[in-house]
């Protein structure tokens, strides 16, 4: 018995990416409301997970902050499994630090440096004399390999980086310390951090969307293949018009 | 049916039950090392044990787990060493000194410590006592060794100190009675003839309290910090074994290299802990007392 | 001592020096005596303060959230709000799964180990294997019921997949505390029984299961304990950050007590605004857990007073 197909009463499982968790869970909540008959259930853990879990036939929606890899790809269809892909978000990735630190703008070359651990002191970029202690995302993560593409440039992180499970794991540790840098989905700014620019241009919705700010990316719902039952009511709500404000309350750009 | 028919009957049905007890853990061993092997094929054992690289999702993938190996090592050895002291020398005090109403306290109280479960030590450990670490000690993050290791040893401290109070419960009277008979007070009592005589149920506390503290995966998923590097002093991050596997393995594919690789880290941690059994065993059976009688 | 003086000066210096020592070291042990019993005092201090000291923070800062209304209702606005029943019910289900399963078992295979098995290899083997089966991380639980019953043999992610993994890893628990409480039991019951005719099951069932009773029960409860506390083997198995309904069977995802501290301190959405919810969750986490284990605790002290071994 699968119980990852939901066609039976209305299930809809959700599992994947935890920058698009606030936004699914939104969604469903208000779905939810809306149709008492959908009952979703969401899981986090990042967007490998989630693509994991699809391909595995254990999910019907797979939020992904990041596109399909061609190894994934390529699995799918060995399992006979047609990821498809919906554009329901598109999100900026900021980097972050304490509201204390007195840096407030970084090149994409210095952030590059930084988290390849060969910048190490925030002197050297304008900031006080400080070990630079950098956070990131583990290797499940979308925001982590979209992080990595755009301003790494598929360099290695440096190991000494330490990995968190979320987006919301490291907002709550920078808030609370004075010389660490991280990088989250804009979705999970809020005021106990401060959000640096990169080369100079602010992250927001007019400068993700116009593509002028440098580390934009879409955010996905999969599914295997058209999707029907409750499984299509949720993601028609998602890239309807309500589920697009649910999009821009959590604090993302609506795709439109 | 006669009385001895059903009596072997009963005795073989209870035969079965252990051997299925037995059989789940054939089973995790088949399975874990089944999904581990073919990591091998891609890299040599040598390299992914001592290899210092992990990257796993990287483009080609780097499986070096010794980073993870020593995380797991190092948060043990620092946890054995505040557990040890304060597990073991309670439970002298349990067995030893303290009043009987104390000990009915007392005694509740250690199993109530054991009974805390970890994901509530490892919240404890990342809201409370990791800003506490940051601030006063102006360290670069509270998700370190030493938190790691404090509340681990939180957890190593019930299974050592239970177990050892047992074993010196288990040492004969007459050991007690004929060292102050000879003139002894009871510290030396304690101390060169109690303590010695259980010495190998205090052993295979300790053992199995490290072996606890290595296999434990929530605590250090919250509190190690998560950095898959060779650490330089106690107040850096680390990333043990179980904690890499806890974060990685929802992401890994089904029978990909990523989920081969995790699986081998898990039959690494799992032959480090069947060595501190085995250990364990050994010891509790080579210097077991046999009753007072074979002095 | 000076060695070339005379025998008797020699023999008289040795009386005079053990006089001695015999004398300053009478205050010498006991000044000994009472630091290491300070010592000793101080561990268990630590222990009792380290109890004391997490109980503390948990209830000061949970105990605002604890309402009724928190313990029986659902989560809302995206866990900022609302209570945490769900959860509750989860572990409450995964629990009794996980005890259901292994409680049997255990008490039947220690039953072997103790009564029946004759020290040779294939026991030592068996015992060796449970030893281990203790040792194997909760981690490397989830991961094999994730491999097994979610997967393999395609129950998916819920609360019997979960509950078996649990099962599973309480089992040596249960099994070590069973078996040692059935040890515990005086050899004499048994031959007394059997001198008189009873036949060794009737002994066993009859007079050494019942004495070893407080020892199995003080096992179960820290396995229960451990089962409703566990995070690990149920991220995998069985546990989901949301359900919008209460579990209808044991083939749905259910919430759970650890998971959702977890979820919520490290990978929810708001985790500084739930944070009064994760407060809230651990203590009422706390609470069942230990209240069960006092529970134990004050039985087995019952049935020891009534005892008269």
């Amino acid at each position: 018995m699968m119980s990852g197909t939901a066609l039976s009463q209305g299930r809809v499982v959700i599992k994947g990416s935890t920058t698009v968790l606030p936004v699914a869970q939104a969604a469903a909540e208000a779905l939810m409301k809306k149709d008492p008959q959908v009952q979703v259930s969401i899981s986090g853990g990042g967007s490998g997970d989630g693509i994991k879990a699809l391909i595995d036939r254990i999910t019907d929606i797979a939020t992904s902050s990041r596109d399909i890899k061609p190894e994934e790809s390529a699995l799918a269809k060995s399992h006979g499994v047609k990821p498809l892909a919906h554009k329901v978000a598109i999100d900026a990735i900021v980097p972050i630090v304490h509201p204390g630190n007195p840096v407030s703008n970084l090149s994409v070359e210095q952030l590059s440096l930084i988290y390849q651990g060969k910048i190490r002191n925030w002197n050297e970029v304008g900031g006080e004399n400080r070990k630079i202690v950098m956070i990131s995302r583990d290797t499940s993560s979308g925001t982590y390999e979209s992080w990595q593409e755009k301003i790494l440039h598929g360099a290695k992180v440096s190991p000494r980086s330490q990995l968190q499970v979320s987006s919301g794991a490291i907002v709550q540790l920078i808030s609370r310390n004075r010389f660490a840098i991280g990088y989250i989905g804009i979705g999970y700014v809020n005021k106990s951090v401060k959000a640096l620019k990169v080369n100079g241009i602010e992250a927001t919705a007019e400068n993700a969307q116009s593509g002028k700010y440098p580390v934009a990316r879409p955010l996905f719902m999969f599914t295997d293949g058209q999707p029907g039952g409750p499984v299509a009511s949720f993601i028609k709500f998602m890239l309807g018009r309500e589920g697009q404000k649910i999009v821009a309350r959590e604090g993302f750009v609506p795709i439109k | 049916m006669s009385r001895k028919l059903k009596e072997i009957i009963i005795k073989n049905i209870f035969f079965l039950t252990a051997l299925v007890s037995v059989a789940v853990l054939g089973l995790i061993m088949v399975f874990i090392f089944r999904e581990a092997v073919p990591i091998f094929r891609v890299v040599s054992v040598f390299d992914f044990l001592f290899g210092t690289q992990w990257y796993p999702t990287y483009k080609p993938p780097e499986f070096g787990i010794l980073p993870l190996i020593f995380g797991s090592l190092i948060v043990t050895f620092f946890s054995t060493l505040i557990a040890v002291p304060i597990g073991v020398l309670s439970a002298i005090y349990i067995s030893e000194l303290a009043r009987p109403w104390i000990k009915e306290i007392f005694k509740p109280v250690i199993e109530l410590l054991a009974g805390i479960p970890s994901v509530v030590l490892g919240f404890f450990g990342l809201v409370i006592i990791a800003p506490w670490l940051q601030d006063t000690f102006d360290m670069p993050t509270g998700l370190n060794i030493i938190n790691c290791s404090m509340m681990l040893a939180l957890m190593a401290v019930p299974t050592i100190a239970s177990i050892s109070e047992d074993a010196l419960y288990a040492v004969p009277r007459e050991f007690k009675e004929a060292s102050y008979a000879l003139g002894a007070t009871k510290a030396e009592t304690i101390i060169r003839v109690v303590v010695p005589a259980a010495v190998s149920g205090i052993s295979t506390a300790v053992i199995l309290g490290m072996a606890r503290a290595i296999g434990e995966t929530m605590v250090v998923l919250m509190i190690g910090g998560g950095a898959t590097a060779i650490p330089e002093g106690i107040f850096d991050s680390v990333r043990p074994m179980p904690a890499s596997i806890a974060a990685e393995m929802g992401e890994a594919p089904f029978r990909g290299l990523h989920y081969h690789a995790l699986f081998a880290t898990g039959a690494v941690l799992f032959m480090l802990t069947l060595a501190f059994n085995l250990v364990a065993d050994y010891i509790s059976h080579r210097f077991r007392q046999v009753g007072s009688g074979t002095l | 001592m000076n060695a070339v003086a005379s025998t008797d000066t020699a023999l008289t210096g040795v009386e005079a020096g053990l006089k001695e020592r015999a004398k300053g070291s009478r205050s010498l042990r006991y000044f000994k005596q009472s630091v290491f019993f300070g010592v000793l005092r101080l561990s268990a201090l630590i222990i009792a303060l380290s109890l004391g000291g997490i109980l503390a923070f948990i209830i000061f800062n949970g105990i605002g959230a604890v309402n009724w209304a928190f313990l029986t209702e659902f989560p809302r606005d995206s866990m900022t709000k609302g209570g945490i029943m769900p959860a509750i019910l989860g572990t409450f289900y995964l629990t009794l799964g996980a005890i259901l399963f292994s409680l049997p078992l255990g008490i039947m295979c220690s039953i072997y180990l103790s009564e029946y098995a004759r020290y040779g290899r294939i026991v030592r083997i068996i015992r060796i294997g449970i030893n281990n089966l203790a040792g194997v991380p909760s981690v490397v639980f989830g991961l094999f019921g994730l491999g097994v019953f979610v997967v393999f043999l395609q129950f998916g992610s819920c609360i019997l997949s979960g509950s078996l993994t649990l099962g599973i890893m309480i089992l040596p628990t249960i099994i070590g505390a069973s078996e040692e409480a059935l040890r515990a039991v005086p050899q004499t019951f048994r031959e007394a029984s059997l001198a008189l005719g009873v036949s060794k099951w009737q002994t066993i069932f009859r007079i050494v299961l019942p004495n070893a009773l407080p020892g199995i029960l003080t096992g179960s409860i820290l396995g229960i304990g451990r089962a409703a506390g566990e995070t690990a083997p149920i991220m995998f198995t069985a546990a989901a950050f949301f359900t919008a309904k209460l579990p209808h069977s044991i083939f749905d995802e259910v919430m759970a007590l650890p998971y959702h501290i977890y979820v919520l301190a490290t990978a929810g959405t708001h985790i500084e605004q739930t944070r009064p919810i994760q407060y809230g969750t651990a203590l009422v986490l706390v609470a069942l857990v230990l209240s069960v284990d006092l529970v134990a605790i004050l039985i087995r002290s019952y049935i020891r007073r009534k005892k008269r071994w």
